[in-house]
Formats: structure tokens, sequence, C-alpha cells
């Protein structure tokens, strides 16, 4: 049966497990052009996208932009850099403005929870979720499945260990649905007070201790820990924290040899992860990176190619 | 002789039970239940309750400093659609009602508008700051009862004991908006499953537990009457039904969205459904309407709260607190609730009155009584989705609900009428 044509890309929730792997193997092709030597395609040529990002993030926005291009597509930034409350436009009106300036899809970073689904429910254009508060962003959980796929080959039956900050991790809800969509076998790794207040919903198991599961995992996924927040409420201290829940030359040691380390980024280098290990091979944080460019492609490719 | 106004074959509430009769009105008074009236207007109330005026413990109106959002003009039609005679407007207006003359302000602006009796409810403290006691003195002769820094908790013990003894004397009530300030910092919606796979921090119910048992012992201490707003968790009911157990003199109200919604509905991120306290789980939602039908929880209050729609049009985290109520309530709780004719005006109107001391409202429909009136027809069907509060911030918007309000009679005269 024909599946109706994805429409925005506001969650991975949204997505089944085709359309999933769909947008994978698009991504995959799209890596491939990434590496020739002029890379990039007509495809999506006279079309324009708008990155609007309410939130700073100079990372995600130029992933979004250098695929946006290596489509062909012209670019419009909108970085407001505050919410739109503060700003005194609604996000309506400021939604309504950028896509009657000619945008044709709208990329949405914005530190609220359902931003982009809101826009979406007010314009007649695309539009894909960059990052809503700590609910989902979606990109990021499509280039870490990638990242994981090119090295494993699949994710069925692999055990994926998401450490830190996960109650407000947009990074981890995405994961946590795509890891487990695809096959994979989720622990989430962090003190109570980092965990989801309340965990029906999320398919996974829980430690409190990375020593006691680590030699098991195949994949040691490293959130960041906010440091601007200072240890934040939920940490007495981030010392504390750095030596439960960090990764270091001992327990680097601990992994299977063929485990790997993976990271959202920025790196707090020598904070949740030891400058050692940023660099060794099993960290796989720049793959994840270039892989942010294909995945984007991928999405925006589906949303705005010819149908 | 020929009465100002007759309202014609209604099922009528009086204090001998509800009569199949008509009725007289006069000179802003009932002047007979029963015989053959000839009236200079008439109102047809075929197949509806007639009963006392509706009585709201809880709107907010905007007015002073909030014009863009509702003034008293227009919280007053708002008020008279939905059936009400009589609103306690809350005092987080800009200035706060903290001191004698702004309650006399709003009162003498609501008698201009002349639609429905409006009464201020008081500040506990100067500007609602929670530091300092307001002129409570003041505010009483200014007809203040109800005294409430609602928006906020009285955070402090020490300054609402003192508040609830010294109130103690004049028989005043003190309402509280039980929510545990650091508990409830940065939350949005219910801490439950959904705040969780949403990633939204959640407000837990003990937010508002925590604060009413403190309240309900500061009760005990002092004996000033006390007064639980917009409950939204079955623990709180509980609570309170232990209190009142024990002689304590306290009551409670819920809103209707408490009791049609939970918060499964915030999964739409619409901020219709923001408001604090929260909706919360579907076991509260069923434990507030069988609380309200027994009659542990006094009242249903509407907590109006009027917002533009400029204010609306952001992400769920970024919207202001409050969802509109008047036009609805009265169909909510009849469609969500079920009561009949002699609950659904006892809690409505009888008790929210006694509760804020309102004397020409919520008295059983018998001659030489004030000519405060609503007239509902509890099974006709109607669809929301026109309002005649500026605001339209409703989480009813677009529903059918059973239940509508056909008149409306403020001091003698229909402020609020449907052509059938
Ligand atoms: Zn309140």
């Amino acid at each position: 049966m024909d599946q109706p044509a994805m429409k925005h890309l506001l969650s991975i929730a949204d997505l089944d497990r085709g359309e999933l792997e769909d947008l994978l193997h698009l991504a995959g092709e799209f890596a491939e052009v990434l590496e020739r030597p002029i890379p990039k395609v007509p495809t999506l040529r006279g079309k324009t996208v708008a990155t609007v990002f309410f939130e700073a993030s100079t990372r995600t926005r130029l992933s979004f932009e250098r695929a946006a291009k290596a489509l062909s597509a012209d670019v419009m930034t909108f970085a407001p850099g505050t919410s739109s409350v503060i700003k005194g436009e609604s996000l309506k009106d400021t939604a309504l403005t950028i896509r009657a300036t000619g945008a044709d899809l709208l990329v949405v970073r914005h530190e609220a929870v359902g931003a982009a689904a809101r826009v979406a429910s007010w314009l007649d254009c695309p539009v894909i979720n960059g990052g809503d508060g700590a609910h989902q962003h979606p990109t990021q959980a499509l280039l870490d499945s990638l990242t994981i796929r090119q090295r494993f080959g699949k994710l069925d039956g692999l055990r994926i260990g998401i450490v830190g900050d996960v109650r407000n991790s947009r990074v981890a809800r995405s994961d946590i649905d795509a890891f487990t969509l695809l096959g994979a076998n989720v622990t989430l790794i962090a003190p109570p007070t980092l965990l989801p207040r309340d965990l029906e919903g999320f398919p996974v198991s829980i430690s409190h201790s990375l020593d006691e599961v680590i030699a098991d995992l195949d994949i040691v996924y490293l959130l960041r820990i906010q440091m601007e927040r200072g240890s934040g409420p939920g940490l007495p201290s981030l010392p504390e924290y750095v030596s439960r829940y960090g990764i270091d030359r001992g327990r680097l040691e601990r992994m299977s040899p063929d485990a790997v380390v993976m990271h959202p980024g920025p790196i707090n280098r020598g904070v949740e992860i030891a400058a050692y290990v940023a660099d060794d091979p099993r960290a796989l944080i720049l793959d994840q990176v270039r892989n942010g460019v294909a995945v984007r492609m991928a999405v925006l490719f589906r949303l705005l190619g010819a149908s | 002789m020929k009465y100002e106004l007759v309202i014609r074959n209604g099922l009528v509430l009086t204090p001998d039970g509800a009569q199949a009769t008509d009725l007289a009105i006069s000179d802003h008074a009932i002047l007979a239940v029963g015989g053959s009236f000839d009236g200079a207007e008439e109102f047809d109330a075929h197949g509806a309750w007639v009963g006392p005026g509706l009585v709201d413990l809880h709107a907010h109106f905007r007015e002073p400093g909030q014009e863009w959002k509702e003034d008293i003009r227009s919280g007053s039609e708002a008020a008279a659609a939905g059936g009400y005679t009589a609103v306690v407007a809350m005092p987080n207006t800009q200035p706060a009602v903290d001191s004698g003359h702004i309650a006399r302000l709003i009162r003498d602006r609501s008698r201009q508008v002349g639609l429905c009796e409006i009464i201020p409810a008081g500040a506990i403290t100067m500007a609602r700051e929670g530091a300092v006691l307001s002129h409570l003195d003041e505010l009483w002769e200014a007809g203040v009862r109800v005294f409430t820094d609602d928006g906020d908790s009285v955070s402090d013990t020490g300054l609402l004991r003192v508040a609830m003894e010294y109130l103690t004397e004049r028989g005043a009530v003190i309402a509280q908006h039980a929510e545990d300030r650091s508990l409830a910092a940065g939350g949005h919606m219910h801490e439950g499953s959904l705040s969780s796979r949403l990633g939204m921090k959640g407000i837990p119910a003990e937010a508002e537990e925590v604060v009413v048992t403190r309240d309900l012992a500061l009760t005990r201490l002092t004996g000033c009457r006390y007064h639980v707003q917009h409950v939204s968790s079955a623990r709180t009911v509980q609570l309170v039904s232990a209190s009142k157990a024990a002689g304590l003199p306290v009551t409670a109200e819920v809103t209707p969205h408490h009791l049609a919604f939970d918060d499964a509905a915030v999964g739409t991120l619409d901020p219709s459904f923001k408001m604090y306290p929260p909706l919360r789980s579907a076991t509260d939602r069923d434990e507030l309407r069988a609380a309200l039908a027994s009659g542990l929880i006094d009242a249903v209050a509407t907590d109006h709260a009027p917002h533009s729609a400029f204010e609306t049009e952001v992400p769920f985290e970024e919207a202001p607190r409050g969802v509109i109520g008047l036009e609805t309530s009265a169909a909510a709780v009849l469609t969500y609730c079920h009561l009949d004719q002699v609950s659904f005006f006892d809690r409505l109107s009888v008790t929210p009155a006694r509760i804020g001391q309102i004397d020409r409202h919520g008295r059983l429909v018998a001659p030489g009584e004030p000519a405060n009136l609503t007239v509902i027809a509890p099974d006709e069907e109607w669809t929301v989705d026109a309002f005649r509060s500026k605001a339209e911030n409703s989480p009813f918007r677009s529903l059918t609900l059973a239940g509508r309000v056909r008149a409306t009679v403020f001091e003698g005269r229909l402020v609020h009428a449907l052509v059938t």
C-alpha cells in the first residue's frame, strides 16, 4: 500500500520503519554524492530553503544550509536569536512573513517544545523540525542511525547505551525513537534526576551505573552535559558526574573491542569525554557530523523533490 | 396588572423543589410564582430549567491594566451569555486589587455596565508580591469578601497565618491558588508520562497538595474560612474531605476544564489547554467529577482567563496561562457531569453565592427574591463557535456540548436571550 507522501519532518515518532529506512537509504546515496569532486546535484534548483533558528546553533544551521546548497537550492537565513514573545511578534506572524518572502520550506529550531509543529499547522509548505526544546531533533536521530548503519550494517539487536541528561535532551528522545524502531536495544544510563520522570512510552531499559553495563554495549552514546547551566538542578557536582558517567581511558578499555563512542556535539573535551577518547578511532563523532549533511539532503529531497 | 417580565413554561427551582410553572417579575424582584400573568416582555422557557442566576467565584476581567485581553464590559457580556449574574473578579489586575479605591473602581465600572454584579476579590498581599499585607480593612469596607493572591500562592506561612487570623474576625474567606512555587517552577503541564515524552517540564500534583496540606493546618490554627481554588488533583479532594469531616470551615471549587479534560489534551500542544494548575490524569479528572456530584467539591468556578490571539499564537511553553470559561461553563458541567437540576444550581449558584457572601444571588426562586435568574435547556446541543468575550482561548471551541443557556435575568432585566 502506498504511504501518503511525507509532508513535514517534525518527530521520529511520526515515521514508520519503512519511511525511516527509505530516508537512511537515500542519505547513504547522498553521502556518496558528497564524496565526488563536485559535490552538488541540480535537484532542487529554483527552490528556497529558509533556516529559522530562534535558538542559536551554528552547527545544525550550517549543516542544513550546506545540504540545501548541495541540492542547488537557495538558502535564506533567519536568526532572530530570541524567542518570538520577547521580540513582540507572534510566532505565527513570523512564520507567515518568512513564507511570504519566498521560502518553499522552513527549518525551524526553537527552545520551546512543539514550535515546529505549530509552524507547520499555520503554513502550506513543508517544515522540518531542527530541534524543539527537549522534545525532538529528528535529523540528529537520522544522522546517528546512518552512522551506526555504516559501521555495523544494521541496528537490529545492537545494544546502545545513551548516557547522561536524557531528561532534558531532544537528541535522546529522537534517538530512542529511531534506534528502537530500527530494532536496537536501548539502555538509558544516568542518575534518576537526569532520566525522564515517567518511563512509560519509552521502550528502554535503565541503569544508574555506566560501569555495570559498559562491557555489554556496542555503542556508548554520550549526551552533552550542559556546562552553561553549571551542575544544574539534578547533579550534585560536575566532577561527581564525570567520575560516574564520563568516558575516560579506563572505561574505553573495558568496552568491547568493536564497540564505538558517539556524541552529538559539541563535545566538552575532558568532561563527559576525555580528550584521548575523542581522538580515538572508535569515536565516530566526525562521521556523525559528515553524515549530518547527507541526511539533511535526503529529508530536503523527500519534502521538496519532484513528486 | 401587567408585569415587566414574565417567564413561561419553565421548570422552576423553588424552595419546595422544581415546579413547571410561570413566574412574574417587576421592580428588580420576583413578584409571583405560579398563576396567570401578563408581561410587557415574555420569555418562553419551555423545556428549560429556571433557577437562580449562576455565580462565579473566579474570573479574570483584566480591567484595569490589560484591557486588550478583556474589560469589564466584554467580561460582563460573556458572563450574561453564560448565565452568570454575579462574578468574583480576581485581583491580579494592574494595579492589583490591594487597596479600597481599586476595588471600588471595579464595582463602579460593573454598575455602569449593568449586565451582572462584579465583586472584586482582594489581594492578600500588596501587589500580590507575598511580602506585605494588603489594605485588608479598606478592601472589606469596599465590599470584598474573598481574599486571594490568585495566580500565586502566598508562600510565606507566617504571613498567611497573620492574614487568616486577622480576617477570621471579619468572617472573610481566604482563597488559595495552591501551587508550591519551587516545585512548579518552569513547569507547563502535568508531570506524567506525556510530559516525559514531550520533554516538557511537568508540575506534579504534589505542588498543589503540599500547599493545601499546609493551609489546612493554618485553618485549624486560626479558624479562618479557607477555600481551595481550582482543585486539580484527586488527593487534594481527599485532603479537603478529611478537613471537612474534622469540622474545619473549608470549601473547594473546580473548573469546567478540569472536569472535561485530562493531560492527554496537551498532546495537541494547543495553548487552549494550558492552565495552572494543569490538566491532570484521567483518574484525577474522574475523581473531580465524582466529588462535584457528591458535593465534596462545593462549587464550579470558571477561572475565566482571557488572552488575545497574538499572545497565544506561539509555542505552548511560551503561551500565557489560562483559558476562558464563562460562556461554556454551564454546558461543560452538564455535558461531563450529568448533575440534576438541584445539584446543578447548588454547585453553580447557591453554594458559590454562600461562599462569596453575595447576598442578592444564589437564592431559590420565590416571591420577593431579587430577580437574578438563569434559564438553561439541559439537553439542548450546540457547537461552541463564537464568543462574547474579547478572547477565544477556549478548550471547548468547536466541541458540541449539551446544555444551553437560553436566557439570563439580571436585576429583573433580560440581559441575554436566545429566541427559538
Ligand atoms: Zn489561580
